[in-house]
């Protein structure tokens, strides 16, 4: 057989994954799960407001109104006010356009770097492991602030490189499980079936390895996003993330919280947008889990 | 009076889909110092019957709906569970298939031997290892003093049940019921622990309900054949009633399953498609340990269109050297050439374009097929890969395929764990064959089946190793089933090669003590 030919099978091959039947029957099973739509609407939701927020805002992002101080919600201000009279309804819809960035862009970063990492660690296995697994450990050693501190130092202060430093260091977990889920799957037999057939290494981890894999990666995503959007909160808290007058869900919550006994809403109102879409994410979550495990299903 | 009397005995499951009647109206009895044997396939509801004694089964969604099992003036279908737990373990004891998952890793032998005596007895500790000492020895444990204080993995299969067996035993039991006890263990083992339990059950003055799908296996200890099939007892009676006489078509089908005879005289084939030339593959788990030699200088040719044997007890090296042939285990030294090509140097492409001449068919059936892939991707993907097909025909190539391997066309979408054994086993084979192999090592392919199945499967091998012209190294531990289908044999122990010929000779005329002892083990010989 001739190379050109061997190379036209492979693209073969991607269009089968396109039409692959996991991911198709995942879909109609996830369809079937009221409490994962439902999630997965209200997600969404969240996110087309995040984007229309410019539009959408009731109020000017840096809009005062001195006079009215902190009022509780009313008409004209339905989410209330905080101390300088800024409308919370907007800093809520503002804030949520930096939480949903951060979440999803910095477990995008872990999650591509985890799984990869982790597959091939595990997968190759012998001294390519130990040195990617050691190279793990020692970021895991590395002081996390002190890292941030110096990527804020060299490059700046950006939004972007937060998103970045924080992905960089949620990916070891995800790789540490990934490795391990891999570890046990490497065994299997019907990854031997695999070689026998003549599949290149990628190939087998990219259709037999990681499909089995995903149980865990999800719930830990969908565990992630969370503790992500909390760790930006607590990074623009010690003035290394997000500054004011921009502000974020974790800003506002921390803010918040110092004045929740003269001032309840500004609590709460910040504090239901993360939780609703923590929510959110973990019904989506379990669902998508409950969709791809195949056993599970009964139809 | 006979020890336990089961009688009309009804067991269904409740489930979401409707309730599904898994036993219907089953009697049989155990006498004391007799064995029982309850013969079927898996899901005949045979296991249940038993476990729906001891209230063993999950409630819901089991549920009991009627009949009486009386054992010594009891009821034991209406006792509380308070009581059921004191009969199990005292006076009915029960052993079961897997003896490694049924004993505590982090524990001694010792320390799970004597806890019953301790709990139910108040015997003292010196006391209770004194009778746990005498109870390894009487189930024929070498040196059970030091056997007290090792932990279960230090022992081999069989070693493990004869220690469950004494675990068993340990509370005096009237009634011993043994759950496929020898399933999961090599022939000769196997013979040796059918030995002890039909000793056991005449030293001792117990009965023993004996469960198993392989009516070979019972045929030497039993004293009575309960034959179920679909929650009903078909048939039943002595030994040599149910071999000589069977009236029930399913007993004579499970009778026609038992792998006997042997292939007629093969025309000789000398065409030479494989040699394997001191081939040695050992694995060295640190740098100072001492080499495991699995295989260990072996040579031998495989002749295009035969089917050899391979037989050999766990440990024999026999599933290695099938894997180092297919490239799967690293090779130390040695050369194996396929169609005048040396395999061992072959890297990339090379060994890709190769891949596709050599199949594997895998021993366990639900762990060798990818669990998120349905039958029409798994059997899709080597199509592809080796460009068998164009992506146009595919479907016509994935149908040919599955009735080839016998599969109906519509389980097409369906993923793995909705297939039983025997059919996912049918899909491992499609796999194999997608890529048009001239040669396929079958590792153990049928043991994880039920009897009838495997009789299906081998003749299906052996059907399609005729029509596309296989050359196959049919791995087994069974001798039997080596007998039924190869032409020739290897026999293979601690590494090496002990004997080699055709099937008639080596069985016929075995040279070797060793071939002598796996040939003595072949349960039902004295049946057949």
């Amino acid at each position: 057989m001739t190379t050109l030919q061997a190379s036209e099978q492979v693209d073969l091959l991607e269009h089968a994954e396109q039409g692959a039947s996991l991911w198709r029957d995942a879909w109609q099973r996830l369809r079937k799960n009221k409490m994962a739509v439902g999630g997965g609407i209200t997600l969404l939701l969240f996110i087309l407001m995040a984007l229309l927020t410019p539009w959408l805002a009731p109020y000017s992002y840096e809009a005062q109104n001195l006079d009215l101080g902190a009022s509780p919600p009313s008409a004209a201000h339905w989410l209330g006010t905080d101390v300088f009279g800024r409308d919370v309804l907007t800093q809520v819809m503002y804030g949520g356009r930096v939480s949903l960035a951060v979440g999803f862009i910095a477990t995008a970063v872990a999650l591509l770097i985890g799984v990869t990492w982790g597959a091939v660690a595990g997968y190759v296995g012998g001294r390519v492991d130990a040195v990617m697994m050691r190279i793990v450990d020692i970021l895991y050693a590395l002081p996390f602030m002190i890292f941030i501190v110096l990527l804020m130092v060299v490059f700046g202060r950006n939004v972007l490189l937060l998103f970045l430093a924080i992905g960089a260091v949620e990916w070891l977990t995800m790789a540490r499980i990934m490795r391990s889920q891999v570890q046990s799957l490497r065994q299997q037999e019907f990854v031997e079936a695999a070689i026998s057939l003549g599949l290149s290494p990628a190939a087998i981890i990219r259709r037999h390895v990681i499909p089995n894999a995903l149980g865990p990666i999800i719930v830990y995503t969908t565990l992630t996003i969370p503790s992500v959007m909390l760790l930006e909160a607590f990074l623009s808290f010690l003035g290394l993330g997000i500054q004011p007058p921009q502000t974020s869900w974790g800003l506002l919550i921390s803010y918040g919280a110092e004045t929740m006994e003269e001032y309840p809403w500004l609590l709460i109102f910040p504090g239901l947008a993360l939780t609703t879409t923590l929510f959110s994410l973990n019904f989506l979550g379990d669902g998508l889990r409950d969709a791809l495990d195949v056993r599970g299903s009964k139809d | 009076m006979s020890l336990l009397t089961v009688d009309n005995l009804e067991v269904s499951f409740v489930t979401r889909n409707g309730t599904h009647k898994a036993v219907k109206g089953v009697s049989f009895t155990v006498e004391t110092q007799q064995i029982t044997a309850i013969i079927g396939e898996s899901g005949s509801g045979k296991s249940v019957s038993c476990y729906a004694l001891l209230g063993l089964i999950p409630s819901p969604p089991g549920r009991i709906d009627g009949g009486s099992a009386q054992f010594q003036g009891q009821n034991l279908l209406t006792l509380s569970e308070a009581e059921l737990r004191k009969i199990r373990g005292s006076d009915v004891a029960m052993i079961f298939q897997d003896p490694m998952t049924c004993l505590n890793p982090y524990l001694t032998i010792g320390e799970q031997l004597i806890e019953p005596l301790l709990i139910h007895r108040n015997l003292s500790r010196a006391d209770a290892k004194t009778r746990a000492i005498e109870l390894l020895d009487e189930v024929g444990i070498r040196s059970p003093n030091s056997t007290f204080d090792s932990f279960p993995h230090e022992f081999s299969g069989g070693m493990r049940q004869r220690v469950m067996i004494a675990m068993a035993l340990i509370n005096e039991p009237k009634l011993l019921i043994a759950d496929e006890p020898t399933t999961a263990l090599d022939v000769t083992i196997q013979a040796q622990i059918l030995r002890l339990i039909a000793d056991l059950q005449k030293n001792r003055d117990i009965g023993v309900l004996f469960i198993s799908h392989d009516l070979a296996v019972v045929s030497d200890i039993a004293d009575q054949i309960v034959v179920m099939e679909q929650g009903e007892v078909v048939e039943s009676g002595s030994p040599d009633a149910i071999f000589n006489h069977a009236q029930h078509p399913y007993t004579q089908k499970l009778l026609a399953a038992i792998p006997a005879g042997e292939r007629e005289e093969p025309a000789a084939k000398n065409q030479v498609l494989i040699n394997v030339c001191n081939l040695r593959t050992w694995f060295q788990p640190n740098a100072k340990a001492e080499p495991v030699k699995a295989v260990d200088d072996v040579s031998f040719d495989i002749y295009r269109g035969e089917i050899l044997g391979l037989v050999g007890e766990s440990g024999s090296g026999k599933s290695t050297l099938g894997r180092s042939i297919m490239r799967l285990a690293p090779i130390t030294s040695g050369q194996v050439t396929f169609d005048e090509t040396h395999l061992t140097g072959l890297e990339g492409r090379n060994l890709k374009e190769f891949r596709s001449r050599m199949q594997m068919i895998f021993q366990d059936p639900f762990a060798s097929l990818n669990p998120r892939m349905t039958v029409y991707d798994t059997l899709a993907e080597p199509l592809l890969l080796h460009g068998i097909c164009q992506r146009a025909n595919l479907d016509r190539h994935i149908a040919k395929l599955m009735d080839d391997v016998g599969l109906a066309r519509n389980f097409i979408r369906k993923y793995p764990h909705e297939f039983s054994g025997g059919q996912r086993q049918r899909i491992a084979i499609g796999r194999a064959l997608a890529t048009q192999p001239e040669f396929i090592v079958a590792d153990e392919p049928v043991s994880a089946l039920d009897v009838t199945i495997q009789a299906q499967i081998l003749d299906l091998l052996m059907a399609l190793g005729r029509e596309h012209n296989l050359t196959m190294l049919f791995v087994s531990h069974d001798m039997a089933v080596i007998r039924h289908i190869a032409d020739r044999v290897l026999v293979m122990y601690h590494g090496k090669i002990v004997e080699a010929g055709p099937v008639k000779q080596v069985f016929n005329n075995p040279a070797e003590p060793y071939t002598q002892s796996l040939l003595s083990s072949i349960p039902g010989a004295a049946m057949m």
